[in-house]
Formats: structure tokens, sequence, C-alpha cells
């Protein structure tokens, strides 16, 4: 029996498809497919110098990420990739904490301009992305390095007496990673803050809050879907970022970044960088598991 | 009206014969290291030969390799390492040359007729070549003169932590290590490499960093006063600092050798062989040597290149010290996964 009713709505389903096809097609050639190849990849033998052996499979590349042969070929438990992907994540979550730290009371700031001058600001926030990351990573190690600007600066004001010796340093990478996802965390809570009701603060302050309070009990909760934004827009990025930690790191501490370029360079192993693609993509899946299911997007206010 | 026509109509016949003149003489597509090789240079060869040629860059030997292996036939002469020659080779990549369009083989300097992985010079051809051994600044070390061995870089002395930089790159640590403890370099037996692995774990600690770049502009300014380098960087940084020594040490330098090689897929075979003949003549490649401040493999080129870089010990290698140099080995998967080990505990 096909009333119209069920036609119309099959219809419906078939437009809706057809609408979002697009979009369909784009997540599956840009990230669905990428993915296929990679996960191939992670499963073939490695190539002697660099590629694979197409058709031989192995989970060698796997195995490796936790258990290397010793000398008399039994596995033993191998802990270096586990040490470099801690490393990771402590950095990451740094820069994050710091990128919070800094970035909620911009945004804040920026919220409550009158909106000519919100616009300007805004505009300066988003001034640094014209120009390329590599530049202002150069830059950056010009200001850290020893009698760069920033030692010079703090021994003229009498502050420190002899060399900081900052950069090549992990302190020298958190900041590079600071200063280069700052903005990412702030457009975000500027976001949801700008679309904040102020009456409630007001409504706050009449029935006795405090400062504090307000910040505490309305403010922060509101923005709260703009910081869990924000910080994972920043957590992620610096979590697999390359460029900083071999600029201002000095190369002698490797992030997982760098860990998977190695392999596809001189290491010669496409198959365990694969798989540490895939070892980082299911670490940072899960906490994003751990974080929506602790931050529901629900009870995290923003909409009453 | 009538006159515009006939003056339009001749420009554009003009133009047509232009074009088709430069496409008889053929084109040439060139890929090299960035900044390796002088934009001057092609123009003369233009201006020599009437082909047209473009210049491209890539910075590491594997992005080469993997563009290479993507194919396209985008290149026609390629410069890789000789670390590269072999696995180009094996992995089917590389065109043989018709040497009959070599002539100018015959200028190659003998201790270059028969290189190690390519004997023949059925696939590749030396471009420029040069040692990667270290440099220290005389003003900053204590006493003012160094042991000629790896020793000084590798157990800095004390006063010195803080102030070595190694390039960063398992191949240019991992293989001096191995001259100076007498290992092979491609041995496959954990043990040794351990002996590799605890000797730079112990220089870690006095290493300012691991860079590759920059590594001129550091000595010339006396930021750091010993560096692992490669010789022409070296005589740059000399140039602007002159208590700069270079070392041969006694256990050992590599010795690279950069090389013109034609991809399989090329398109413009013919140029490609011409363009390779023609770097071999003396005044085209001291024009190289001139410019990339590396030492060449062709005979006569002497009295092209610069006095000043001919008579630098460090480029031109004095003939007591030419037993020292040692060229590259290919090793085995084994052994080179080994040394992806060595670099991953050092750097964990």
């Amino acid at each position: 029996m096909t009333t119209p009713r069920l036609i119309a709505e099959r219809r419906q389903l078939g437009r809706r498809l057809l609408l979002s096809a697009p979009a369909m097609l784009t997540l599956l050639v840009f990230m669905l497919l990428p993915l296929g190849i990679m996960f191939v990849v992670s499963i073939l033998q490695s190539g002697d110098y660099g590629g694979v052996k197409w058709g031989e499979y192995s989970f060698e590349a796997y195995r490796n990420f936790f258990y290397e042969r010793d000398l008399d070929d039994t596995l033993v438990f191998n802990t270096d990739y586990l040490e470099i992907f801690q490393r990771s994540f402590w950095l990451s979550i740094l820069t994050t904490a710091g990128c919070l730290l800094i970035g909620f009371p911009t945004a804040l700031y920026l919220a409550l301009q009158t909106e000519r001058k919100r616009n300007l600001l805004l505009f300066l926030v988003t001034v640094p992305f014209w120009t390329n990351l590599l530049v202002r990573a150069y830059a950056w190690m010009l200001l850290l390095r020893n009698g760069g600007l920033v030692d010079e600066g703090l021994q003229g004001l009498g502050i420190t007496d002899t060399g900081l010796g900052l950069l090549y340093t992990n302190n020298a990478v958190i900041i590079g990673l600071l200063y280069t996802y700052l903005p990412f965390m702030v457009l975000p809570i500027y976001t949801s803050l700008e679309k904040m009701d102020w009456r409630l603060v007001e409504a706050a302050f009449d029935l006795g809050a405090n400062r504090f309070h307000a910040l505490k009990r309305i403010i922060v909760p509101l923005a709260m879907p703009g910081i869990v934004a924000g910080s994972i827009l920043v957590f992620i990025p610096s979590l697999g970022n390359y460029i900083i930690p071999e600029l201002l790191g000095g190369g002698k501490t490797l992030m997982i970044g760098n860990l998977i370029q190695l392999q596809f360079g001189s290491s010669h192993n496409w198959p365990l960088g694969a798989a540490l693609s895939f070892a980082l993509l299911s670490f940072v899946l899960l906490a994003m598991l751990v974080y929506s299911v602790r931050f529901k997007p629900g009870n995290a206010g923003g909409h009453p | 009206m009538h006159v515009r026509t006939t003056s339009l109509a001749l420009s554009l016949l003009c133009a047509l014969g232009v074009a088709t003149s430069a496409q008889a003489a053929g084109t040439l597509h060139f890929a090299n290291w960035s900044d390796y090789y002088p934009p001057e240079l092609l123009k003369k060869f233009e201006a020599d030969t009437g082909i047209k040629a473009t210049l491209d860059a890539y910075d590491s030997n594997e992005t080469l390799l993997a563009k290479l292996k993507a194919g396209g036939g985008a290149y026609d002469v390629v410069v890789p390492s000789d670390s590269f020659i072999e696995i180009m080779v094996k992995e089917d990549l590389l065109q043989k040359f018709d040497k009959s369009k070599l002539t100018n083989l015959a200028h190659l300097k003998d201790t270059f007729k028969t290189l190690s992985y390519d004997p023949g010079h059925d696939y590749s051809v030396p471009y420029l070549w040069g040692t990667t051994g270290f440099s220290y600044d005389s003003a900053q070390v204590p006493g003012g003169k160094l042991e000629e061995s790896w020793k000084p870089f590798f157990e800095p002395a004390p006063e010195l932590k803080g102030k070595v930089v190694a390039l960063n790159s398992i191949e240019e640590l991992f293989v001096p290590a191995a001259y100076y403890l007498g290992v092979d370099e491609c041995t496959e037996d954990p043990k040794q490499a351990q002996k590799i692995q605890d000797l730079l774990l112990k220089q870690k600690p006095s290493l300012a960093m691991y860079n590759s770049d920059g590594t001129i502009e550091r000595m010339a300014a006396g930021e750091v006063a010993m560096h692992e380098q490669w010789n022409g960087a070296f005589h740059r940084a000399h140039a602007q600092r002159a208590s700069l020594t270079y070392v041969y040490p006694k256990e050992g330098i590599r010795v690279f050798i950069d090389n013109f090689v034609i991809p399989k897929d090329a398109t413009n075979v013919a140029e490609a062989h011409a363009f390779i003949n023609w770097m071999m003549q003396p005044e085209n490649i001291a024009a190289a040597s001139n410019f990339a401040k590396y030492n060449n493999a062709i005979e006569g080129s002497d009295k092209f290149m610069d006095k000043e870089l001919f008579e630098d010990p460090a480029i031109n290698t004095p003939a007591d010290k030419l037993s020292l140099l040692k060229p590259f080995q290919l090793c085995s998967p084994k052994a080179l996964a080994l040394r992806a080990k060595v670099w991953t505990k050092l750097k964990k």
C-alpha cells in the first residue's frame, strides 16, 4: 500500500540524500579514503629502503609499537614510543591550559567592548595568520635565543643576570605552541560570549553575587561550549605539530609528529609511521570520547 | 586598418617563429637541492645550446625519491646523493646513460672514475662533492687547538658544554661514531650498535642541539664553539670568522658525492644528456663550485675556480689527507633498522 504520504516521505529522503551527497563525497574522498590507504600501509611489510611491499601483510608495525626484539630475538616490552607519546600529550595539555588561561580573559575583554572596537580587536587577533608559521617560528628563535630580545630585555631590567638558555628546550616548544594556537582558543570563546545575554550577569549582581561568583556561576558555564571547542582546537593540532618542536626544541627530543616523519624519512619504515599515525588517532578519539562523556554539550549550557 | 592587420599578422608570425625555434631545440626540466645551482649558469646553458631550461628545488633525498616514485616525468635531470643511487637503481627509477653522448666523461678526475655505487658511470656522474667533518672556533676552545680526531667532538671538554652542535641526521652521527669507535658502520650486531648508542647518549648533554640548518650562521656569529659541519658550509663561515678551523679526523671522514642522473620517465632524454655533458666542461662545473662552495670532480676546472676556494684545505683536500676520505656504503635494511633504533633511543 503506497499512500501519498509514504511517497512524499520517500521523495524527501531522496532529496536529503542528494543534498548531503557533496558533504558525504568530501568526507569519503578527503577523509575515509586517505585513512584507508594509511591503514593498508600500516599492515604491509616494509620495503627495504622506504616504501612498502604490496601484497605482503604483517602486523609487525603494531607489534613494534609496544615490543622490540631483544638480542636473543625474544620480544621485550619497549617504552620508547610510549614515552614520546606521553611527552607529546603532556606538552599539549600544558599548551591547552596556557591558551585557556590567556585566551579566556582576552575573549571576555573582547566581548565587553563596543562593536566598533571589537571588530578592530578581532581583526588584530587574526593578523598573525597573514604570515607563514615558519617565518614566525624563526622570529621566536631570534627572540628566545641567548642574547636575544627576551634575554637582553630581562637582563636590562635587572631581573636575570645570566643567559636563560630558553631556546632549544621544552619550554621554548610550549611557548611556540601557545603562540601558534592562541587564536584558536580566543575565537570560539569569544563567539559563545558574544551571544550571551548580559542581563543574566546584571541579574546575578542584583541577587547579591560578587564579580567572582558572577564569573563562576554565569559567564563560565555559558562560555563552556566555546571553551570545549577551543580546547579541542588547540589540543589536537598541538599533539601532531611537527615544525615547532623541530625548530624551537633543537631536535633533542621528539614529539609524535617528528617521530612519524622520521619513519617516512630516514628510518625507511612506512608501516611503522602509518601505525604510529593510527595510534595517535586512536588516542585522540579516546580523549575526545572521555571529553564528550564528561562535558555533554546538553548540560554545558549556552542555550537554556 | 589594413596596415594594422598586416602588422598584427606579422607579429603573430614572428611569435610563432620564435616558439617553433625554441621547440626545435627542446626543453629541460632540471631539479636540484635548493641553493645548490647558480641560476646564471642555466642562462649560459640556454645561450650555448638553445635548450630552454627550468630549475626546480627539493629539500631532501627522501623527497626526491618520493617524487620519482610518484612518476609523471616531471624532471629530466635530478641530483641525488651517493647514498640514494643504488636504491634508485634497485627501484628501477633511473635511466641508463647513452655514453656516446657523454664525451666529456673523459674529463673526470682519476679518483672519481670508478665509484663503488656506480662503477661504470652507467647511471650517474658526479656533480659536486664534499666531506662531513667538524669545525671549531680556536678563539673559544681551551688551548686554542683541538686534536685531529673525532674525540673532541664526541667527548667534548667540560668547558664546551652547551657550545657544541651536531647535525640532525642519524647517518651523519652514527657513521662518524662508528669510525671513532672502530666499529663497522654497517654493523648488524646489536652489541656494536649499543656501543655507538652509549657514546651518543653520553655526548647528548654537551650538545646545544641537533640541527642541520643554519650551521654557517651559528659558527660565523660565534654562537657555538664546535659544529659538525659540511666543508662547503665551513668555507662560507670561515670567510666571516677567521678563527674557525676545519678538522679532518684521523679515524676517517665521510665523503659525499651528489650526482646527475636521468629519471626513468624523463621526457627530454636527449636534452638531459646534452646538459650533463655540458656540465662536465671545466669552466661550467667550476662556476657551480664557485657558487655552491664545493669541489667538483672535473680535471682542469681548477683554473676557473675562485682562488680562495681552491686554496682552502677544507675544500681541496690536501694529498696527505686523501686517505682519510671514506666513501659511502649502502648498508643492509637490518643494519639501517638498528641505526633507526639508536636514533629513537637517543631522542626519546
